[in-house]
């Protein structure tokens, strides 16, 4: 079993079907009448947050609370990381502390991958940087499993700023292991070169979203990161929308079966129009609910047996 | 004095295997289980039969069939996965989930009997006592076990018993159903030998 999970990389397919099918069961403790498991009694997760963040954030702490385990929410905002305290030593401060699990989001690509050498506890990485966000992949995989019914075969385009997008390079990676055949979608200015190869053999790239919406299964939309965006990566919002933003003509050329995902949040009207948002082919707010499943899978997987 | 050599000592004994009971001692302890869950539960109204996994979930399904031959009555089945109930989790490697499904019309109000092969420790069904309590509230919670070994180390007893084995703890017992292992058997494997 793995100690951290800090790539979409680090799941082989056995590993993250496992993950999958655990999640299925932890999603019938949401119909229950004590929607709590004790599984984890006893055990202390921190959730380390030094970037913004609402869903990611609730979502761990709410799976981390249904199976009992003690959640301490630490956000670099109001905290001693403002006085300029370093990571390395909040890390050593959370290991003094007894935490078993640090879910740790970070604008630094790679700070995850540091903090696990640091630290005796396991790691889940909650988002770093422009690298990888592993449990959105595994949340995304069991969306499309639960409404498609298998991951296998399945052609996914994903669309929008994938230079920036960690959701992107995790689903890649996750996507690919588990059969699934992904097209990355976007400008050319945001689709770094040779991204494909070097993430995953057998990805396509291809610049026109009108030719990839008739054959695929799934479009994953990412978001447009403003806040990312330093430099022109294309003329204007309006031009982005026009080619790349997912409106209801463009819905309808998807096949009868095809499902339109996003990680939140959305730009209304930008990446994608309010009326393909709130279609029935719209997974996201399926998605959040099964994100708080997915995380309860990966925080028992990780911290149910004696695997240290 | 020389000392014994490999050739010289005993060969390690074998571990003994003992049938007790064979497929057509399983079907009538089923059959005799069915009855009395009959003649106990005065025909088996408001009952819901929930085994535990993996050879308890197959056991509620034939009890509830045989009891439906014998009477017509149809019982509720179901399975209660109690992997995240177990007291020892933290002593081993994480444990697959499996799945827990209850019958529709719930356990609120029924009485549930819940269905395993073996009774030993009773720490499996402590662990199913817990996971009930969390899924909602029956009325009365009774156990059927196939075989009971004895060695209880909680205040639990079953309230049907396929067959009382008196064990001793080194002993193993071991039950094979047709659903899950291709055959129906109950085996005692004898004391391991000593290395």
């Amino acid at each position: 079993m793995i100690r951290h999970l800090l790539s979409g990389a680090d799941l082989d397919a056995d590993t993250a079907t496992q993950i999958l099918d655990t999640a299925a069961e932890m999603a019938a403790v949401a119909g229950r009448e004590v929607k709590k498991l004790p599984a984890l009694r006893g055990r202390t997760v921190v959730n380390l947050f030094y970037e913004d963040s609402t869903r990611t954030r609730i979502s761990f702490e709410a799976a981390a609370k249904r199976l009992s385990a003690d959640v301490i929410n630490f956000s670099a905002k109001g905290s001693s990381v403002a006085k300029g305290e370093s990571l390395k030593d909040t890390a050593l401060t959370l290991q003094a502390m007894g935490a078993d699990a640090v879910v740790v989001r970070h604008p630094a690509s790679g700070a995850p991958h540091r903090l696990a050498d640091w630290v005796d506890g396991s790691v889940v990485n909650a988002g770093d940087g422009t690298h990888e966000h592993p449990t959105q992949a595994l949340l995304d995989a069991y969306t499309m499993r639960s409404r498609l019914g298998r991951l296998a075969g399945l052609s996914v385009a994903v669309v929008g700023d994938v230079l920036h997008s960690r959701v992107a390079r995790s689903n890649v990676l996750l996507l690919s292991t588990l059969g699934a055949k992904v097209t990355l979608v976007g400008p050319p200015t945001l689709i770094p070169v040779d991204i494909a190869a070097a993430l995953a053999p057998g990805t396509d790239v291809c610049y026109d979203l009108d030719a990839v919406l008739p054959s695929s299964d799934v479009v994953m939309m990412l978001r447009v990161q403003r806040e990312r965006m330093n430099d022109s990566y294309f003329p204007s919002a309006r031009e982005y929308a026009r080619r790349y933003g997912l409106d209801g003509p463009r819905m309808n050329r998807l096949p009868e079966h095809a499902i339109v995902m996003h990680p939140g949040p959305m730009n209304r009207g930008m990446e994608i129009t309010p009326e393909v948002a709130d279609s029935s082919r719209s997974t996201i707010v399926e998605q959040v609910a099964n994100g708080v499943s997915v995380r309860m899978a990966v925080l028992y997987l990780l911290l149910g047996g004696n695997n240290r | 004095m020389a000392y014994p050599t490999a050739a010289q000592s005993p060969p390690p004994r074998q571990p003994s295997v003992k049938v007790i009971l064979t497929s057509a001692d399983v079907q009538r302890v089923v059959d005799r289980i069915a009855h009395q869950i009959l003649e106990k539960t005065q025909g088996a109204a408001d009952t819901v039969l929930l085994g535990v996994p993996t050879r308890g979930a197959p056991l509620a399904g034939r009890l509830a069939a045989r009891i439906s031959a014998f009477e017509g009555i149809s019982v509720p089945v179901g399975v209660l996965d109690i992997t995240l109930y177990r007291d020892d989790l933290r002593r081993h490697a994480t444990r697959a989930v499996g799945p827990t499904q209850l019958p529709p019309g719930g356990i609120d109000g029924m009485r549930v009997i819940l269905v395993d092969d073996v009774l030993f420790s009773g720490r499996t069904v402590r662990a199913a006592l817990d996971a009930l309590g969390d899924l909602g509230r029956p009325a009365m919670v009774q156990l059927a076990v196939l075989v009971d070994r004895g060695h209880r180390q909680l205040p639990i007893r079953a309230d049907y018993v396929g067959k009382n084995i008196p064990t001793a703890l080194a002993e193993n017992v071991k039950v094979t159903l047709a659903e899950t292992d291709g055959v129906d058997e109950v085996r005692l494997y004898g004391e391991e030998p000593a290395r």
